[in-house]
């Protein structure tokens, strides 16, 4: 046993870097289905744009307002998505709302291939998070260590706010039934709205930490860490934040393991056998409440 | 009721009036396919090669063949009510099966270069070639590949189907979109790179310029015909599935399945049969899409393929054929063809400053969000095109106005 942990640090250690910031883009899929029973397909994407953002915006501007911007900007884009994409919908079926999503995502991929023409853009080297640290003997980046721990303190202020504040209580209200906790007064709109600005925010989060280890950006690197994410949501039992965050610790771990025993190819394979496996066995997921389907 | 259920078991039965509306169509549509068949053969052999006939024949090629893949996803999405997402994977292993088996051994060699010629040493339309000679081998040979493509991708679905097809709407989705990335994930490993080429490309087998008949000095070709004949065929077949006995469980499933399943139809049968059909014809696609592009890349049947040709359904409207066909020939003219100056820079000779590589799909893009919201409908609803359906609207509409006039003099008075 110690001698696979002594083999594997390194892949351990990245893996709880990655987990934690699928962790971060899990929460955002994990909210919005939780209170609007829809996959955000454009979530993975939100988190590509605010990894743009970052890269134009460094350009010309130095690092401690450009990390700002970028979280603006990214939360405002998930603000809009939902008014413009997701609310004229919301008495249609969800099958339409699926399709709206893939849209969006479709838009979003195309325009950042507009603006990048199609070419990697080189993602800046972020002061702090990118120094070199010795763990336990293994040499990793800064990153590796703050993301866990940057994860666990987002996750715990998260549920405070959700279990403490009014808006938190409106949002279990609206997950546990939409049209009753109309009936009772919430604001839907400003609700569903709260929950898309607190997912863009983790995914800006999430896509500072995330491709400081990577060195570019292209349009379509959204999609896989997003697919991964939501398959950590779905593992964890949609809608429960814990669940996301554990089950996206667990996907990112056995994910760089499996790299490190030299099956890069069969990465997102297993990703997607976990997730189909636990649809069979346990579709709630480990956290999820049990849902009963009315006739 | 009991007169609507005897007309359904019996279409005799049917008042003559919409007997009469369905010869009129089928004759329409029969005529309409005989000009189509000239027009392609003239077109691949009489009209010479100029930069309308460039962008024609491609255009023309591809639109049969996502008119196929979108059929064959709506047969599932919209027919069905089973919201899938594994379109680019079935298409895929049809790709992959199609090239493996009809690439000539002579080429092997080079194709399979870094897996020593690869595992699979024959190849059936050469093979065929031996027996019926080159002309009726490389038909023959191409067709039975397309069979077995089809084939080969509706047994990968049935195993798929098993587990997946317990889940419902949106689970659906995501594990067959899953089980896509697994299939492309496996296509690319290298250790089965003795069949599959691993990450590199496939090529060199038949394709739709091999489809013609050589007499004497000249030849006369089918490329373009030939692509329109197996989806046009296959789309009949659909077509011809959903008007049965096991389209109206389909389309039963998909209005409710707890009605159905209590009305006595079999669910997970009936899912499975739509599933492997669908999938049959997804692989029959992605052979055609291979034969196209005369070489294969797993990487190149992403998600984003899927998603492309799920907005082509939703464009044509989830429930209709027509619909579905009509939105892939104005999607691929689109994106190939008409809305190639956004991406050149200029109009003409003048040039418009946010023209460049990319803009075009830019607008495409936003053309489908408006589509998506506004008329989700898309363009035929889940109706069909129907020539005699547009005489009875236009009849209704001018007895409408005439009525309309004749209420405006009886109040001028």
């Amino acid at each position: 046993m110690s001698e696979f942990f002594a083999a594997n640090l390194p892949y351990i250690l990245s893996g709880i870097s990655v987990g934690g910031q699928y962790a971060l883009i899990a929460i955002g899929y994990t909210m919005v289905y939780g209170i609007l029973r829809l996959i955000n397909f454009a979530h993975g994407d939100v988190f590509m744009v605010a990894g743009l953002v970052m890269i134009y915006m460094t350009a010309s501007l130095p690092m401690y307002i450009s990390i700002p911007i970028v979280l603006v900007a990214t939360v405002v884009l998930g603000f809009i998505i939902e008014r413009v994409a997701y609310k004229p919908l919301r008495s249609s079926p969800r099958m339409s709302v699926m399709i709206s999503a893939i849209g969006v995502s479709y838009l979003l991929q195309n325009c950042a291939l507009y603006f990048t023409g199609g070419l990697p853009q080189p993602y800046p080297a972020i002061p702090f998070l990118s120094d070199s640290i010795t763990v336990f003997g293994a040499t990793t980046k800064m990153v590796t260590v703050i993301t866990p721990v940057l994860t666990f303190i987002l996750v715990v202020a998260l549920v405070l706010l959700i279990n403490h504040t009014k808006i938190g209580m409106a949002m279990r209200a609206v997950s546990k039934d939409f049209e009753t906790s109309q009936l009772m007064g919430i604001k839907i709109n400003s609700v569903i709205s709260a929950t898309f600005i607190i997912g863009s925010a983790l995914a800006a989060i999430g896509s500072l930490l995330y491709f400081t280890n990577y060195a570019s950006v292209n349009p379509m690197s959204g999609s896989l860490p997003g697919l991964r994410a939501f398959v950590a949501a779905v593992f964890g039992g949609i809608g429960s934040i814990p669940g996301a965050v554990i089950g996206a610790f667990i996907i990112g771990i056995c994910e760089n393991i499996i790299k490190g025993a030299g099956w890069t190819a069969f990465s997102d394979a297993f990703t997607f056998v976990l997730l189909i496996v636990i649809l069979m066995v346990k579709p709630t997921g480990i956290f999820g409440e049990k849902a009963t389907d009315k006739v | 009721m009991g007169k609507r259920i005897n007309e359904m078991i019996n279409p005799a039965l049917r008042n003559p009036e919409e007997q009469k509306a369905k010869k009129l169509d089928l004759t329409v549509a029969a005529v309409l396919l005989a000009v189509l068949l000239v027009f392609l053969i003239v077109l691949d052999n009489v009209l010479p090669q100029n930069s309308f006939t460039l962008m024609l024949i491609p255009v023309l090629k591809k639109g049969a063949i996502y008119s196929l893949a979108c059929v064959s996803m709506n047969l599932l999405n919209g027919f069905t009510g089973l919201f899938s997402l594994g379109q680019a994977g079935f298409m895929l292993v049809g790709a992959y099966t199609y090239a493996i088996f009809s690439i000539p051994s002579g080429q092997h060699n080079a194709v399979y270069q870094y897996f020593d010629g690869g595992a699979i040493k024959f190849s059936i339309p050469e093979l065929l070639s031996g027996v019926l000679g080159d002309t009726a081998g490389s038909f023959l040979g191409s067709i039975i590949c397309i069979i077995l493509a089809g084939l080969v991708v509706a047994a990968f679905a049935a195993l798929i189907g098993i587990p997946v097809l317990r889940l419902k709407s949106d689970y659906l989705a995501i594990a067959s979109l899953g089980f896509a990335e697994i299939i492309r994930a496996i296509f690319q490993w290298n250790g089965l790179g003795a069949v599959t080429n691993g990450s590199n490309l496939l090529r060199k087998y038949t394709a739709f310029s091999n489809m013609k008949i050589d007499i004497g000095s000249f030849s006369l070709k089918f490329s373009t015909l030939f692509p329109f004949l197996i989806a046009g065929l296959s789309i009949l077949v659909i077509v011809l599935l959903i008007n049965s006995s096991y389209g109206r469980a389909f389309k039963a499933i998909r209005d409710d399945e707890i009605a159905a399943e209590a009305m006595g139809i079999n669910l997970f049968k009936h899912k499975m049969l739509s599933f492997v059909i669908s999938s049959f014809f997804a692989g029959v696609a992605g052979a055609l899409l291979a034969m196209y592009q005369t070489t294969v890349q797993a990487s190149t049947f992403n998600t984003t393929m899927t998603y492309e040709i799920l907005l082509m359904v939703v464009i044509g409207g989830i429930g209709s054929i027509s619909g579905s066909c009509i939105a892939a020939f104005l999607y691929i003219a689109c994106s190939e063809w008409w809305l190639r100056f956004l991406d050149s820079g200029a109009i003409g000779s003048i040039s418009v400053p946010f023209f460049r590589d990319g803009f075009r799909k830019v607008v495409f893009s936003v053309v489908i969000m408006v589509i998506v919201l506004f008329f989700s409908k898309g363009i035929m609803g889940d109706k069909e095109l129907s020539l005699s359906r547009m005489i009875k609207k236009s009849k209704a509409k001018r007895a409408a106005r005439a009525e309309a006039k004749a209420a405006e003099g009886g109040e001028a008075k």
